[in-house]
Formats: structure tokens, C-alpha cells, sequence
């Protein structure tokens, strides 16, 4: 992507009142949406989106000659080509279309891993993942006698780049890496990680949940060979997601489930499979939630990504340095390059009565261990406050954050 | 809680008797001689307390003490359970989990609980119940105690 270095910050006051559900009270109180790292909120375009195509172009897809079939599968293939623009794909073959992240990772784990992998073999993650990008590759070494080996963080909440570079051995066959850590906001330097790794032969998959909403992506740059990421965390629906695999490598796959729209010819003898990306996709797919994300990408596109990536950005050194006034106050997370999120505690007040005082003045965070309980292990907590941000917040959103957390200093003076 | 605080809803919830007993939880620690103990865990939020007891030849509560880490409700709760089943007989101490978790989870009131039962305490965490995310924290220690009576060495809240 050719995108200018740098661009002037704009207002986006405007844009938030694009997203009806931050228009409301909650307890009283003008809500103050700080948790779009677990999901963020929807846009009218992608509502309206949605809701027009139930109303209006809903059957079933690649199936029928009727004219609303034929519609519907015209909105579903044009949110593939958008996805795969808004990524810079190479092909539209490459974007398989799943239910998020998760299962994107778990047929990466599956198709890709499970007939590769062999006893002595070794899949590589780092202790920043999700649950998403640990469990699956635990599931699949337990299938193959494969080992699961673990690269380090520091205090900081990065990851420890000599550590994983030596982890990055001949019997390594997969890497499974965040983009963007959701319970630090640590930002991981990908293309250094990635040109290592593809040196030493590994395969990549690249955890983008808390990336793409964030900050342009361009797969072909970064050099992976899979990106997976969630509908829902960039303002579409929940229940969408994306692999980018590359096209070589989806070939090379066996197919993930059996079904419906995945093969082009079944007997009871043999079964030839689709073309990609049909073949990772069987059965009806969630085709309004496809819909919505088509138009979720539209309206990222419309604002760009590098001036969302600025705003962001901006806004998170803003919610630091506030946070940084607040006695008592322990930042958790301080890597040198972070995005979007921030945890932290605040005295000895656990975070869950945080969430509660707050959630009492209309402010929503997420309390916890976001899972990511490797991470709280490695720090020694059972969990952090975390304030995570979306393109629609500003700095008011950010005051009464601060305010909020005065008053739980007061409630547990 | 400082006057400072407004808001009533916050006051029901986090009201003095809560706090005092979650910053200065009641027989904290652990009992080396305890002849029943379980781990009660909430896996959502990875809240984690140790339940010990001392039941003697005539099925008394001798003593009792938790240990772990949680939030303000679930350590308040904890305490103030110690507090309550502490010389109860292990029937009474049953009747108090009853009627704790259907108070909090029903909203019913315990039918007639014996006269040794110092209940009245435990209204204090009544506010919880406007909190359906946090009825599992101020259920956790009393779900650790009905599993110890049970000789069940742990439980969840899920």
C-alpha cells in the first residue's frame, strides 16, 4: 500500500455519531464505551447494512438462479473483494471467509498443522497470545506428538526478541504471533520477526484480532503466510472473521469440514473438492454478518486506516499520561510501541470492583485476565483493569475515565 | 466508604460492613489442623480462596479460616461467612449456605433458620443482588463451604 507518511490529525468528533449504541445512558450517566478491544460498536452503515439485506436480498448463496440468490451472493462475493483490498491481498482466492479469529486459527491448527506435524516437530507462540492463539496449537500437538514451546516477555509486557529468535530452530515448523496484544496493547515489530523466521523456514500465522481495527495491514508486505483476524473488533458483526492464507499454501491444504458449497462433485466413490477459497467453506455461511463486515471495511476506508492509526494513537498517549497523574496508579503494559489498549490497577482495589464502580458512573471497561492468563501469570496478577480504545472515543471519554477512577479511590479510601 | 461517594447504588453495594471486612478479612489464613478444607475457583474472573475447617467429634464447626485473593465482595463474603458458621453444628452451617445463596440468587427469604444462627450479618451483601455479574463472587466461599462438608476437595462457580 502507497500511503503518505504522515497526515494531519483530523476531528473525528463526527464520526461518533455514526455509532448509535454510544448515544445512550447507562445508569444515569452519558455512556463512555472503553472496551472495543473485546467488541467493538457498530456504525449505522453496517446496522443499516445488515438490516437491508434481511429486509430485502436474503437467500441462500451459490445455489440459485432465482434473482435474490443471485443478489445475495453479489453482496457476499463483493465484502470477499473488499477484504481482500482492504488487505492488500494478492488474490480473492486468499480471504476464507470463518466465524472469527478462532476458528481461523483452529483451521490453520487443523488443515494446515495436524497432517504436517510430527512427533520431535515444534510450534513456537510467544507468552503475549490469547487463549485463541495458544489452545489450538495445544489441542494439535497433543494430536501429532509435536512439542508447544514458548518464547518469553519482559516487564515491560514484549517479547523477549533474543529469546525468540534462538527458540527459532530447524524443528520449528509453525510460529503462531499477535499482532497487537489485547491485554497490553503491546505492538509486535513483525516484519523483523517475520523476516527471521521466514530464514530459519517456519511457517507464520499472524493473530490480527487486535491489529487490522487499528492500523493499515498489508499481508503482502509483512511477508507472512497467515493473518487472522475478527469482524466484530473492526465494527462489523460478530460471527465474521477472516484467514488470509497464501494462495500456495491454502492449495496445499486439505479441507477443513465437509459440506455443502465446499466440493465441486460428490459420489459415494470420491469426492472432488471446491476451489479455493470455497473449499474452507462449507455449509451456509453467515452471509448478513458478511454483509455488514463488506461494510464495516467501507466505512474504515472511507476515514483510512493511517488517520484512525494517528487518532489512536494520539488519544492512547493522552489516556497514559492521565492515568500517569492518578495516585496509586500502576500502569501494567508499558511496552515502547503499544496501540489502542491500556491495563492497569490502582491501589490494592481489585479489578473487578473497578469495572463496577465504573460501570455505576456509565463507563465501560473490561476487568480481568482478557483471556490471556499466561500473561497475568507472568506478571504476577489475577487479573488487570483495562481501558481499550475504538476510532469514535475522544479526550472527554478519557476524563471521565479519570474522573471515575478518583471516585474508586474515594469508595475504597 | 468516604462521604464524597453519591451514589446510592454504590453505597448498597459497597457499604461499610464490606469494606471494612474485605480490607480486614476475619480468621485469614490457614488452619494447620483443619479436618476439612476445599478450593473454591471462579475461572471467569480467576478469583481463588481456600476454605479450612475444624469439625469436632459432635459435628461442630470448632474453628475456621479461608486464605486466597479476590475482589472487595468475594473477600467480604468469605469473612463474614467465618464469622457466621464459627460454632455452628454442620446442619445449621448447610441450613446458612441454603439460605445465603437463595436469598442471593432467588430473592427468597430463608424459611425460619435456628436460633443460633446469626444471619442478620449477611444482609449486608443484598446489594449484590442489582449485580447479576456478581452474585458468583459473594456465592464463591459459601459454594467452598457446602463442597467441604461435602468432602469435595474443590468446586466452581460455573
Amino acid at each position: 500500500m502507497n500511503l503518505p507518511q504522515s497526515q494531519p490529525i483530523r476531528d473525528f468528533s463526527d464520526y461518533r455519531s455514526d455509532f448509535p449504541g454510544l448515544h445512550q445512558t447507562v445508569n444515569g450517566q452519558p455512556l463512555v464505551y472503553l472496551d472495543s478491544a473485546a467488541s467493538a460498536q457498530q456504525p449505522t452503515p453496517v446496522i443499516e447494512a445488515v438490516a437491508r439485506y434481511q429486509r430485502e436480498d436474503h437467500a441462500n448463496v451459490h445455489r440459485g438462479v432465482h434473482t435474490l440468490s443471485h443478489r445475495a451472493t453479489e453482496l457476499y462475493e463483493g465484502a470477499r473483494d473488499k477484504l481482500c483490498e482492504f488487505i492488500n491481498a494478492n488474490s480473492r482466492a486468499e480471504i476464507i471467509l470463518t466465524s472469527g479469529t478462532t476458528e481461523s486459527i483452529n483451521l490453520v491448527a487443523q488443515s494446515y498443522c495436524r497432517g504436517m506435524l510430527k512427533p520431535g516437530d515444534q510450534v513456537l507462540i510467544t507468552s503475549l497470545e490469547h487463549h485463541s492463539n495458544i489452545v489450538p496449537w495445544q489441542l494439535v500437538c497433543e494430536q501429532t506428538g509435536a512439542e508447544l514451546i514458548v518464547a518469553p516477555i519482559n516487564d515491560r509486557g514484549e517479547v523477549e526478541l533474543d529469546e525468540l529468535y534462538e527458540l527459532m530452530t530447524g524443528r520449528v515448523r509453525l510460529l503462531g504471533i499477535g499482532h497487537v496484544s489485547n491485554a497490553l496493547g503491546s505492538i509486535n515489530p513483525l516484519h523483523d520477526i517475520i523476516r527471521r523466521a521466514k530464514q530459519a523456514g517456519i511457517t507464520v500465522l499472524v493473530d490480527g484480532a487486535q491489529g487490522v481495527p487499528h492500523m493499515p495491514v498489508d499481508v503482502q508486505a509483512l511477508g507472512c503466510d497467515f493473518y487472522a483476524f475478527s469482524g466484530h473488533k473492526m465494527f462489523g458483526p460478530t460471527g465474521t472473521g477472516v484467514l488470509w492464507g497464501r494462495e500456495s499454501v491454502l492449495e496445499s491444504m486439505p479441507p477443513y469440514q465437509g459440506g455443502g458449497d465446499m466440493i465441486l462433485e460428490v459420489s459415494f466413490d470420491k469426492t472432488v473438492f471446491n476451489d479455493l477459497p470455497y473449499k474452507f467453506e462449507a455449509g451456509t455461511p453467515n452471509i448478513s454478518g458478511v454483509v455488514g463486515l463488506g461494510a464495516a471495511v467501507d466505512y474504515l476506508s472511507a476515514i483510512g486506516m493511517e488517520a484512525i492509526s494517528h487518532h489512536e494513537t494520539s488519544l492512547h498517549d493522552y489516556m497514559v499520561q492521565q492515568l500517569s497523574t492518578i495516585e496509586g496508579m500502576r500502569l501494567v503494559g508499558t511496552a515502547r510501541q503499544q496501540a489502542s489498549v491500556q491495563s492497569f490497577m490502582l491501589n490494592e482495589i481489585h479489578p473487578h470492583d473497578l469495572g463496577t464502580i465504573l460501570d455505576h458512573q456509565g463507563i465501560a471497561i473490561r476487568t480481568g485476565h482478557h483471556c490471556a492468563m499466561p500473561v497475568m501469570q507472568r506478571l504476577g496478577l489475577p487479573g488487570t483493569a483495562r481501558a481499550s480504545l475504538g476510532l469514535y472515543n475522544n479526550h472527554d471519554d478519557i476524563d471521565r475515565l479519570i474522573a471515575g477512577l478518583e471516585k474508586a479511590r474515594q469508595v475504597f479510601a | 466508604m468516604n462521604a464524597a461517594v453519591d451514589n446510592p447504588q454504590l453505597q448498597n453495594l459497597y457499604r461499610e460492613l464490606i469494606l471494612d471486612h474485605a480490607t480486614k478479612p476475619r480468621n485469614f489464613g490457614r488452619l494447620a489442623a483443619a479436618t476439612h478444607n476445599a478450593e473454591g475457583i471462579n475461572p471467569l474472573c480467576g478469583d481463588r480462596l481456600s476454605l479450612y475447617l475444624c469439625i469436632d467429634a459432635g459435628s461442630r464447626i470448632d474453628s475456621i479460616s479461608f486464605e486466597g485473593s479476590g475482589c472487595a465482595i468475594s473477600l467480604a463474603s468469605a469473612s463474614l461467612l467465618t464469622e457466621t458458621v464459627k460454632q455452628l453444628c454442620v446442619a445449621d452451617a448447610q441450613a446458612c449456605f441454603t439460605a445465603f445463596t437463595q436469598r442471593l440468587t432467588q430473592g427468597t427469604n430463608p424459611e425460619a433458620l435456628p436460633a443460633a444462627v446469626g444471619f442478620d450479618k449477611l444482609h449486608a451483601l443484598d446489594g449484590v443482588r442489582e449485580h447479576p455479574s456478581r452474585i458468583k463472587c459473594a456465592t464463591l466461599a459459601w459454594h467452598a463451604l457446602h463442597a467441604a462438608l461435602h468432602q469435595q476437595p474443590l468446586t466452581t462457580t460455573e
